[in-house]
């Protein structure tokens, strides 16, 4: 066991030298992190995961309502030209109250449409505190950790690259276990009451423009919530990093 | 002056905290020369102000006013990268509570700091087995913290500050958290590494054990430096001062 001795004098030459935390070793230590806290990292994942489930959930169902009109217009405007030769009993239902009081069906349509936009809106609300709840928590039950990384020549901007990481890692898994959550539940729910018609083209690609806002929002929102308390973390003195005690 | 005489100096040290509407003064004029290669206990109960010196010391907290040099280097004058590459390279630092890192291992542990230091995983691994060695853990390389008892840990938390060959070891209370045969046994290796390799070991404490062999033994009462002893003299008045042997 050979140790060197300690260098005898450190000078100011040797003290400008840089400190390093590669980024694959900061990969490496994040992936650890979320891997052996997993129960935590579950919970944490599952707030972000509903916010985005819900969130989802609501836009898909006005994307079907959506959908759902212009089918309607599509059938009336066919049967009026007289192109429709085997009528449905889905396809008489839709023409007969289509026709009969359109101006109230209208309505209707566009007052369910706006509280579907209003509570998108909630929803998003909803994932934000969720999101910025669970990410809070992550970073504070983790000063002690981070004052010790300090202590052994951890630079502010390493503890940010940390969590930076870790939280996209989560944020980007949770939200697109999120949006298949809340995607699957309501097309399910559309087949069974409106059947497979509404499952065109028009639905995939809106299906899949809400996938990428889905997973957008879910990834940026964990991003902005963990971003804040880290940096503040991570700026603390190492002595006062370490005294906080939860 | 010999400038290598001394690896740490402080000089007026004060450190006031601010509690709502009261000025609290932890340290009030510190001045302290330590030598190269020496044991030094710092004792006092507690509130003495030994914990607020060690973080002062260890460039952790910034003191209200005064300095504190390590190597004639003030550490005032530092920036933030500086202060990063003392406390990895210069300063290995040992705490009562031991502060692993919870989710690695405690080959993981001792190899953080040689990662920060920019060594090869390699480098890292092999540094870290040898060290983890030296402190009697080789077989528990791949334990978690959880997995090993307070003393396991508390070796572990040495290797780690001895990760980058610092010249100063700043331990706060190593013995705090331990049993009477395991605190001994964590001195006994402190100063086995102090001989062995010569590294200054600074450390605060009111565990009596530390007085046999520590070389000399600052005392702090209300932030100011109460006396200053050469273990030489003090000696004599071991057996009156504890019942228990000291090992």
């Amino acid at each position: 066991m050979s140790v060197d001795k300690p260098s005898a004098h450190v000078t100011h030459r040797e003290v400008r030298q840089q400190i390093k935390l590669p980024f694959s070793k900061a990969v490496e230590i994040s992936l650890k992190s979320i891997k052996i806290r997993f129960a935590r990292s579950i919970i944490t994942a599952a707030g972000i995961m509903l916010g985005i489930a819900f969130f989802a959930s609501v836009r898909m169902s006005a994307e079907f309502s959506v959908i759902h009109d212009k089918i309607v217009n599509e059938t009336v405007a066919a049967f009026q030209a007289g192109k429709l030769h085997h009528i449905t009993e889905d396809q008489t239902r839709m023409i007969t109250s289509a026709t009969t009081d359109v101006k109230a069906a209208r309505q209707d349509a566009i007052a369910a449409r706006e509280r579907l936009d209003w509570l998108s809106i909630m929803a998003l609300i909803v994932c934000t505190v969720g999101i910025t709840n669970a990410m809070l928590m992550s970073v504070t039950e983790r000063y002690k950790e981070i004052g010790t990384m300090k202590c052994l020549g951890a630079l502010d901007s390493f503890i940010v690259k940390l969590f930076f990481i870790e939280s996209c890692l989560t944020g980007f898994i949770s939200s697109v276990i999120g949006f298949l959550l809340g995607w699957f539940i309501i097309s399910l729910v559309h087949i069974f009451t409106d059947g497979l018609q509404a499952f065109g083209v028009q639905f995939w690609t809106s299906s899949l423009t809400l996938f990428g806002i889905s997973v957008l929002i879910g990834t940026f929102l964990t991003f902005i919530a963990t971003i804040a308390p880290a940096v503040r973390a991570a700026q603390m003195p190492p002595a006062a990093a370490l005294r906080v005690e939860i | 002056m010999d400038a290598n005489e001394y690896v740490v100096r402080t000089k007026g040290l004060v450190k006031e905290y601010t509690m709502g509407d009261q000025t609290l003064r932890a340290l009030n004029g510190v001045d302290l020369d330590i030598y190269r290669g020496e044991y030094i206990s710092i004792m006092g109960p507690s509130g003495s102000g030994k914990s607020t010196l060690f973080n002062a010391i260890g460039g952790l907290d910034k003191p209200t006013s005064g300095s504190v040099f390590i190597n004639d280097v003030d550490m005032a004058q530092l920036d933030a990268q500086e202060l990063a590459y003392l406390r990895c390279h210069t300063i290995g630092y040992i705490f009562q509570t031991f502060n692993l890192i919870p989710v690695m291992t405690a080959l993981e542990n001792v190899t953080l700091p040689t990662i920060f230091a920019g060594l090869s995983t390699d480098e890292g691994i092999e540094r870290g087995i040898e060290l983890l060695k030296i402190v009697g853990l080789d077989k528990r390389l791949h334990h978690k913290p959880f997995e090993l008892s307070g003393g396991q840990q508390q070796r572990v938390a040495i290797a780690r500050a001895l990760a980058n060959n610092p010249s100063i070891i700043l331990a706060d209370e190593p013995t705090g958290n331990l049993d009477l045969k395991t605190g001994q046994e964590i001195i006994a290796l402190l100063k086995r590494l102090n001989v062995e390799q010569g590294v200054t070991i600074i450390s605060a404490t009111h565990d009596l054990k530390m007085l046999d062999i520590s070389d000399r033994i600052v005392w702090i009462r209300d932030g100011k430096i109460d006396k200053l002893e050469e273990r030489k003299n003090i000696e004599l008045k071991m057996g009156e001062m504890e019942g228990e042997p000291v090992h």
